[in-house]
């Protein structure tokens, strides 16, 4: 059991305060970008024979109980779970409610993002089902772990990091249990069918491949085999069918809504304008923004410009909505590489069209990949809850150190070839634009661009963006003057946070370094 | 954080608003005593960041009015200082404080004065007593920001709407936009005019005008308040015709004073005075705003058309827009930012007008060259006139930036 230890505090590379040692694992800090080059052979998953599995290929068993004793659960496991159903899944919950039935305790929890209907997750750490959770917390699961309730330490990382950390062994993963919308008794699943469809299922496939065990649980068991087959069978353990994995309603949105706020509507405005005005939207080109209200409305925009100027992408990065579908069958762009898809028209077009293609963290943002897709895209679009003068960049907690929002696959799209932040200059009266992040997520020297309501600042090491922009009639300015002229509104610079001493939660770089520290909240 | 249901038992002042749903606004709460200090109590959604500054701001306020002796409240939902500011100062005033005191923030380095002829396309109207709307209206660069005292604010909320206002004029930076207040029909507009024209709003609105005496009124009015505060910086008015008794009036009316830079039409008002249903297609306000249009001309200022009320119908306003400026309005008013940009493009000239004037222009000077009388384009004669509005286009389109 991993009570919070004692652990010796080392300064990072960026010169940010993190512990040594984390849920008794020894940690790296954050030595710079791309300077962390670790060596050895990746984790392999223990041999199987298929003499071991129902040569009838059925799978199935009576419950997740069932399966999860025949997976030999025992104290201490970790059990992994994924968030492709978003706030409407129901399987993660089911198989720790399970698992403490048969009275396992002390588990880590290892979700792809945890969100807020599995708020009840904290009545099981409260009774030592659950040690800790590595994986993202917000609302109150956010609260639980900052408030320093946790028994464990939280580990924060982005989805790319989530699959280098199964690949070199950090962590090991006992059982993997995958929500699948449609499944066959072999256990070949997919997304993007059934009452519970909800687009890509990549962010399980490294569990499939690497746990130790694996079971599917579906509400749409479809006679072998199970077209198309993003998570193989073959790597399956047991296959458990349930009356609903989820609530349609929460697993994805009837339509996703383009931001009516005037401010946010510019921002999204200014940042198509910066695209085509700084020469990255032309023929070819390849861009990712994600679900929020601006990047929805960046879309739109785009949209027009590209359409003004006779220009199509090669392909573009969902998180996909039916803006980016529109884009694909208007011939905007040649494919939709996706991540995750948030719209029914996202499922409709993923489901049927064969240039709309599922991927996975693997190819995607994987650091031990030979490559990775992010860094081919020429410009990303993500937003912040604090960006700095040094163009430094939190996402995971509010200025007041509590956690807001999981990283996501945030810290992997930095490696763009043009990276924007979308964000207002302050949020009622809290900047954004400040001094000194709270938390550091994103390195400033793979920061960008950032554009505010205020104007568009550049980050200076990008002079060749700084150039591309001479003559735009753009508001581009200095993230110094968009900071002085945010706390000349918000009547001074706001009070920086108290923290205390204890830390509660690491934050990992991509490569598996630790860049920063989640305090307890005063 | 505010409940927002407060019950009001208390014998006091209290302003402004608070609850979940409510941003950048806070309410105020007090409580006259008649000893024991000043007693504040703050609950601020920002109070990690900024409650030691609202609180030293509080006590600022409070004590500029006088108020030694009360229990306070503050139930802040991240307004900003110049909000804070005036909602305090509203319910000490409210709780009977500070009589004849105006609690004045740093005046924000003003801008040059407007001139009587600048462009006046768009005017985007913010309702005064929703401060969160103001401190970014100016980033949507309209030509001009109203700040609304009348339709928009309820009855029981115009002092602490003319207090935003008055605050906003002072602190807030409308960069390039013309600082437009339109006030309550007087008398009660007088009192709004005592409150706002000591910070140099650049453009008075007076609606529902019927008469000139009206217009003389406010004029002298400005001209007083102006004298005693020693002032000189030129404040302009633009009437609004808002019934058939003012479209009938509208010449006199923009004749009626020096400042009168501008006539403009609220149609809504006018057809209902009219008992017509007002339409899209507009044809039961032709005549009104043909008339305005042709008084406004003969008074030499400008004419202003009403505004577009449907937010979401974009082609409904561009072709509302387009018909406007064919009609000789040089203008109109905005309910939403999303509308400024359809209402710019729909007021430059077109380039195929621009076409024609710059081939009028070049002609007129190869004539003047060979000295000859009389201009010629293909076939066709050219008049003076014609002439004239090419010039006239030519100066337009430099001055909305569509040509160099």
């Amino acid at each position: 059991m991993a009570i919070l230890e004692k652990t010796e505090m080392l300064t990072n590379a960026a010169g940010r305060i993190v512990p040594e040692l984390a849920n008794g694992r020894s940690q790296v800090p954050y030595m710079g970008v791309g300077k962390y080059v670790p060596s050895g052979c990746k984790s392999a998953p223990p041999i199987r024979t298929a003499a071991e599995y129902p040569s009838n290929g059925d799978k199935r068993v009576a419950n997740l109980e069932t399966a999860l004793r025949k997976c030999g659960l025992r104290d201490g496991m970790v059990i992994s779970s994924h968030h492709h159903l978003r706030d409407g899944d129901r399987v993660a919950l089911m198989a720790l409610e399970a698992a403490s039935l048969i009275g396992a305790k002390d588990l880590m929890w290892f979700p792809s993002a945890s969100f807020p209907s599995q708020k009840s997750a904290i009545a099981l750490m409260e009774a030592g089902v659950i040690d800790h959770i590595e994986g993202s917390m917000n609302g109150p699961l956010g609260d639980y772990c900052t408030q320093g309730k946790m028994r464990g330490m939280g580990v924060l990382r982005p989805h790319g990091g989530r699959w280098q950390a199964i690949q070199d062994g950090e962590v090991h993963l006992d059982i993997a249990v995958i929500a699948a919308p449609t499944a066959d008794p072999f256990g070949n699943c997919d997304g993007s069918h059934g009452k519970s469809a909800c687009g890509s299922l990549g962010f399980a496939l490294a569990d499939s491949i690497y746990a130790d065990h694996v079971i599917v649980v579906t509400d749409n068991l479809v006679a072998f085999p199970c077209v198309p087959w993003q998570i193989q069978g073959n790597n399956v353990d047991f296959v458990v069918e349930v009356e609903s994995i989820g609530d349609p309603a929460k697993i994805v949105s009837g339509t996703t809504q383009i931001t009516r706020s005037p401010d946010r509507l510019r921002i999204a405005e200014f940042v198509a304008r910066f695209l085509r005005d700084a020469g990255i939207m032309r023929n070819g080109f390849s861009f990712q923004a994600g679900s929020g209200g601006i990047a929805l409305a960046f879309v739109g925009y785009l949209k027009q410009m590209m359409k003004q100027a006779d220009v199509k992408a090669r392909f573009v990065r969902g998180g996909s909505t039916k803006y980016l579908v529109e884009l694909l069958e208007e011939g905007l762009t040649d494919y939709i590489l996706d991540g995750q898809t948030f719209d029914l028209e996202g499922i409709r077009s993923i489901a049927s069209n064969p240039r709309h293609v599922a991927t996975s963290p693997f190819t995607s943002y994987n650091y031990h990949g030979k490559g990775n897709f992010a860094s081919l895209v020429d410009a990303v679009v993500l937003g912040a809850t604090e960006v700095d003068i040094n163009f430094n960049a939190n996402v995971v907690t509010h200025s007041d150190g509590r956690l807001l929002h999981g990283i996501g696959g945030w810290q992997n799209c930095l490696a763009s070839g043009c990276t924007i932040l979308a964000v207002p200059s302050f949020r009622d009266r809290i900047p954004v634009i400040v001094d000194e992040v709270t938390t550091l997520c994103g390195p400033g020297e793979l920061i960008d661009v950032v554009a505010t309501e205020r104007g568009i600042a550049i980050n200076p090491r990008r002079q060749d963006l700084l150039n591309a922009v001479k003559g735009s009639t753009l508001p581009i300015r200095t993230i110094e003057e968009i900071k002085n002229e945010v706390e000349r509104i918000c009547g001074g610079k706001a009070r920086r946070l108290q923290r205390t001493e204890k830390p509660v939660a690491i934050v990992k770089w991509v490569d598996g370094t630790v860049i920063d520290t989640i305090w307890q909240v005063p | 954080m505010g409940n927002g249901v407060i019950i009001d038992t208390v014998a006091g002042g209290v302003a402004g608003h608070c609850g979940p749903e409510v941003r950048s606004d806070l309410q105020v709460r007090i409580e006259p005593r008649q000893r024991g200090g000043l007693e504040i109590k703050l609950e601020s959604r920002v109070d990690a960041y900024y409650g030691d500054s609202i609180r030293r701001q509080a006590e600022e306020v409070l004590e500029a009015l006088v108020v030694k002796n009360a229990h306070v409240e503050i139930y802040d939902e991240g307004a900003l200082p110049f909000v804070i500011a005036a909602r305090i100062e509203v319910a000490a005033r409210r709780a009977g404080f500070g009589e004849g005191t105006r609690v004045l923030l740093d005046q924000f380095p003003l801008r040059e004065p407007s001139t009587r002829d600048r462009m006046r396309r768009s005017r985007l109207y913010v309702p005064g007593s929703e401060p969160k709307y103001f401190i970014n209206a100016a980033l949507h660069e309209s030509d001009g920001i109203i700040l609304d005292l009348e339709d928009s604010v309820h009855i029981n909320e115009k002092d602490s709407a003319r207090l935003l206002v008055r605050n906003a004029l002072r602190a807030v930076d409308f960069l390039n936009c013309e600082r437009m207040v339109r006030v309550n029909q007087i008398p009660l507009g007088f009192e709004d005019l005592d409150e706002i024209v000591p910070e140099c709003p650049d453009l008075i609105l007076l609606p529902k005008v019927e008469h000139p005496e009206q217009v003389i009124e406010v004029d002298r009015r400005i001209s007083k308040i102006q004298s005693d505060y020693g002032l000189t910086r030129i404040i302009w008015l633009m009437p609004i015709l808002e019934s058939a008794l003012g479209i009938e009036n509208a010449f006199v009316i923009a004749k009626a004073s020096e400042r009168v830079v501008a006539l403009t039409i609220g149609l809504e008002d006018y057809t209902a005075d009219l008992g017509v249903v007002k339409t899209s297609a507009g044809n039961e306000s032709l005549f009104a705003r043909q008339r305005v249009v042709n008084a406004a001309c003969a008074a030499g200022v400008q004419a202003i058309d009403s505004v577009f009320g449907d937010v979401g119908d974009m082609e409904g306003l561009q072709a509302w827009a387009a018909n406007s400026r064919a009609l000789g309005f040089q203008g109109m008013g905005c309910v939403h930012p999303s509308q400024i940009a359809v209402i710019h493009e729909s007021f430059a000239p077109s380039a195929s007008e621009l076409e024609k004037a710059r081939r009028i222009l070049a002609a007129y000077e190869e004539a003047q060259a060979k000295g000859l009388g009389v201009v010629s384009l293909g076939s066709k004669m050219i008049d003076p006139p014609v002439v004239h509005r090419a010039l006239r286009l030519m100066a337009t389109a430099r001055d909305m930036g569509v040509v160099r």
